[in-house]
C-alpha cells in the first residue's frame, strides 16, 4: 500500500473540485497520473490526462494503471471501487468519509479475493517523499515531508502530518507515510502498515500513530514484538470520555474495549516506546537511533 | 444510531421473525388500556440502553391497576442517564427456553458476523466465557449473504430442542433484515422458545450504521437521536463535531486525531479541556461558526487553536476564525499553533489581523493555554 513513483495512478472523480485540485498537486509532485474517470465526461482531457467512462475502460483502452485514487461521494464509492477492482487494480486509495460500512465490507471482500490492496476509507492518503503522493497530503511542504529514514503510519491525516513535522524539526526525514484512515473497518490495518514500513527500503525506525477505539494497535503490537527496528508510538484520545465517537467513526471506547491503557500496555510489552505527547518523537528517535 | 425496542422489533417482523403483540404507551392510562386489550402483560421501559431489568424498568402486570401502577413507577425513571418517556406493553409469554442471535459488523473479519448461542437472556460475552462452544460464530461473505446451509452448519451439535431448521431460518431472516436496514448490530436476546413450541423475538437491539442513515431516511426517523447538550446540538446543526467536556481550556483543531491529541496535550500539561471541536475534512470552511460555538461555553477561560493542514487548508480555517474574532472581539487569551497546507498565508494573516504569532509547537500552545486558564481562575 505504499505508492511508488513508478506506479501508474488513475483518479476516479478527477473532474470534481477536490479531484482537480489534488490531481494537479500530485502531478506537480511527481505522481504518475495516467488518467481519470467520469462517465459523463468520457473522451475529454482533464488535468492533461484522458478521462474514461470507467476504470475498466481506462485499463482496456488507456495505458493501464496500477493504483486508483477515489474522489467519490459516499454512496458512489462501492460501485466505483468494484469497477477498479474488476478492472484489475493492484491498489486503491479511498479518501471518502461516511461510506456505509456494509458497502465498505462489500468491496473489501472483492479486493481481498482479487489481491487488491485497499488503503482507507477515510484516509488522507500516503506520501513517498521525493517520489509521489496519493490523496490529499501536503507532500510538497518540505518542512513536513523531507525525505529521510523514518517510516510513519497514522489513523489520522492531520495528526500524522503533525508527527511528520515534528520528526523533520528534529533533524530526521520521512521514508514513507501511510495514512490508514479513521473508520472502524478499513483495508490496510495498523499491523499491515507497520509491516509494510518495516520492510520499506531506507527505513530505520517506524513511528506508529494510533488512536482509541478498536483493537488494531493491540494486533499490531504482536508484530512489533518481532521487529528489530525501533518503534515509537503515539496513541491519541487518552483524555477522551468513553462512549463517544471522537470525530472518527472508529475512535470510540466501549466499556473496557479500545482504551488508551490497553493499547499502551500492549505496545510497551512489545518493546515500543509510547510517547505522552507527539513533541517527544525527536528525542525518542535520537535515543534509539543515536 | 440506536433504536429502542419498540422501534427495532418491527424491522424483525417485516422480515418474518415473530414478535409479541404489543402497544406503545406514554401514560399510565395508555398502559392500563393496553393491558385490557392484551391480558397479562410485561411493561417495559423504552430507553436506548441495556440493563433495563436490573434498573427496575421492566414489570409484569395482570390487571389494569397493576399496569397503571407499573407505568407510574417506570415513567420518569432514570436508566443509565435516560429519562423513560415511553413504555412497550406486551402480552406475557410462557417461556420454555431462551436463545441468543445477532448479526454485526466485525472489524476483524471485515465482514458480517452471525452469532448464535443456546444460552439466551444473558450477556453473550459472559456466555462465551462460561463455555467457548456456547457462542457460535459464522463469518459471512457479504457479496453472497448467509446461506441456509451455513446457518444450519453453525447450529450443528447444539442442544436447541431439535429446532435447527427453524432457527436456521430465523438466522437467515435476521441476516436479511440486517442487510436491508444498514444495521451495525441487530440482536435478538432472548429469542424465546415458548411452551407452545413457537419461537418469538422477545427483545431486539438495533443499532444503525450512522453512515447508512442517508439512505435509510424514513426508518431513521424512528431511531433515538444521540443525547446532546445544547451546544452539541448547535454544532450538529452547523455540521461541526462538538463534544462538551468538563474543563475550562477551549480546544479548536482540525481532524479527529489532531483534536483528540490537543485534548491529550492540554491534560498532559495539567489542564482540563472544555470541549472537543474539529473543523477538519469538509468542515474546514466553517471557522467562524466553530469559533462562535467554542466561545458560547461559559466555562472557558482560554483557547488553544491547533491546525495542521493536509486536506484542510490552514489559511482558510484561520481566515474563518479571524472573521469571527473581529466580529465578536472576545476577551479571551488565545494561543495558536499552525502548520501544514497554507501555513505561510495563515501565519501572515495572524500577524496582520490579530497581531500575534503562533507558538512554534502545539505543546507550547497547549501549555500556554493551560497556564492562562489557571491564571484566570485565581
Amino acid at each position: 500500500m505504499i505508492v511508488r513513483g513508478t506506479d501508474r495512478v488513475l483518479i476516479q472523480g478527477i473532474t470534481g473540485k477536490q479531484g482537480t485540485f489534488w490531481t494537479e498537486r500530485m502531478q506537480e509532485y511527481g505522481t504518475q497520473i495516467v488518467g481519470g474517470v467520469n462517465p459523463k465526461k468520457a473522451g475529454t482531457v482533464h488535468c492533461g490526462v484522458p478521462v474514461y467512462g470507467s476504470a475498466k475502460d481506462a485499463m482496456a483502452n488507456g495505458e493501464g494503471f496500477d493504483v486508483s485514487v477515489l474522489f467519490i461521494p459516499p454512496l458512489g464509492v462501492r460501485d466505483a471501487a468494484m469497477d477498479a477492482i474488476d478492472a484489475g487494480a493492484k491498489g486503491l486509495v479511498i479518501l471518502t468519509e461516511h461510506i456505509p460500512v456494509q458497502d465498505v465490507m462489500y468491496f473489501l471482500a472483492a479486493a481481498r479475493e482479487r489481491g487488491c490492496a485497499v488503503t482507507g476509507p477515510n484516509t488522507a492518503g500516503g506520501v513517498t517523499p521525493g517520489e509521489c503522493f496519493a490523496g490529499f497530503m501536503p507532500a510538497f511542504n518540505e518542512k513536513i515531508f523531507k525525505k529521510g529514514n523514518i517510516g510513519v503510519m497514522s489513523r489520522s491525516g492531520s495528526l500524522g502530518t503533525l508527527i511528520c513535522l515534528n520528526i523533520v524539526q528534529a533533524g530526521y526525514g520521512i521514508s514513507a507515510f501511510v495514512g490508514i484512515g479513521g473508520d472502524p473497518i478499513i483495508g490496510t490495518t495498523t499491523r499491515d502498515a507497520v509491516m509494510a514500513l518495516d520492510s520499506f527500503p531506507g527505513t530505520d525506525a517506524v513511528v506508529m500513530v494510533g488512536e482509541i477505539g478498536g483493537a488494531m494497535e493491540e494486533d499490531a503490537a504482536e508484530f512489533v514484538s518481532t521487529m528489530s527496528k525501533p518503534v515509537a508510538a503515539f496513541i491519541a484520545g487518552g483524555a477522551a470520555p468513553a462512549g463517544k465517537k471522537m470525530g472518527h467513526a472508529g475512535a470510540i471506547v466501549m466499556g473496557d474495549k479500545g482504551t488508551y491503557a490497553s493499547k499502551k500496555t500492549a505496545l510497551e510489552a512489545a518493546g515500543a516506546v509510547v510517547m505522552p505527547t507527539p513533541s517527544q518523537v525527536g528525542d525518542i528517535l535520537k535515543e534509539r537511533l543515536g | 444510531m440506536n433504536f429502542e425496542e419498540y422501534a427495532g422489533k418491527p424491522v424483525l417482523a417485516e422480515h418474518g421473525i415473530a414478535i409479541p403483540d404489543g402497544r406503545l404507551a406514554r401514560t399510565p392510562d395508555e398502559a392500563a388500556a393496553a393491558q385490557i386489550e392484551l391480558g397479562p402483560v410485561v411493561v417495559k421501559a423504552q430507553v436506548p440502553t441495556g440493563k433495563r431489568g436490573k434498573a427496575g424498568g421492566i414489570k409484569i402486570a395482570d390487571t389494569p391497576e397493576d399496569a397503571r401502577a407499573a407505568a407510574e413507577a417506570i415513567l420518569g425513571m432514570d436508566i443509565g442517564g435516560n429519562i423513560v418517556k415511553r413504555l412497550l406493553v406486551e402480552g406475557r409469554q410462557a417461556i420454555a427456553r431462551e436463545f441468543y442471535a445477532a448479526v454485526l459488523n466485525d472489524p476483524v473479519s471485515k465482514g458480517p458476523m452471525v452469532l448464535f448461542s443456546a444460552l439466551g437472556g444473558m450477556d453473550v460475552e459472559e456466555a462465551a466465557e462460561q463455555d467457548a462452544d456456547a457462542v457460535r460464530r459464522q463469518p459471512v461473505d457479504i457479496r453472497v449473504g448467509l446461506e441456509v446451509a451455513e446457518a444450519r452448519a453453525m447450529l450443528a451439535g447444539l442442544d436447541i430442542a431439535g429446532l435447527n431448521d427453524d432457527i436456521a431460518d430465523i438466522l437467515v431472516r435476521l441476516y436479511g433484515a440486517y442487510r436491508a436496514v444498514d444495521a451495525e448490530l441487530l440482536e435478538i436476546n432472548p429469542l424465546a422458545l415458548l411452551d407452545s413450541g413457537e419461537l418469538l423475538a422477545l427483545d431486539c437491539k438495533f443499532v444503525m450504521d450512522d453512515s447508512g442513515i442517508k439512505r435509510q431516511q424514513a426508518l431513521a426517523e424512528a431511531g433515538t437521536p444521540d443525547k446532546l447538550t445544547g451546544l452539541e446540538a448547535e454544532g450538529e446543526a452547523k455540521g461541526l463535531k462538538y463534544i462538551e467536556l468538563e474543563g475550562d481550556v477551549g480546544v479548536l483543531a482540525n481532524g479527529a486525531g489532531l483534536t483528540m491529541t490537543t485534548m491529550d496535550v492540554v491534560r498532559h500539561h495539567g489542564g482540563v479541556p472544555a470541549n472537543f471541536l474539529e473543523i477538519g475534512g469538509e468542515a474546514y470552511t466553517k471557522g467562524t461558526d466553530a469559533l462562535r460555538l467554542v466561545l458560547e461555553n461559559p466555562k472557558i477561560k482560554s483557547l488553544v487553536i491547533n491546525f495542521c493542514g493536509a486536506f484542510a487548508r490552514t489559511d482558510v480555517m484561520t481566515d474563518g476564525i479571524l472573521t469571527g474574532w473581529e466580529e465578536l472581539k472576545p476577551d479571551l487569551p488565545v494561543f495558536w499553533s499552525v502548520h501544514g497546507t497554507g501555513d505561510v498565508e495563515a501565519v501572515a494573516m495572524l500577524k496582520d489581523r490579530l497581531g500575534v504569532e503562533p507558538l512554534p509547537t502545539m505543546d507550547e500552545a497547549c501549555k500556554a493555554a493551560v497556564n492562562a486558564a489557571k491564571e484566570a481562575s485565581q
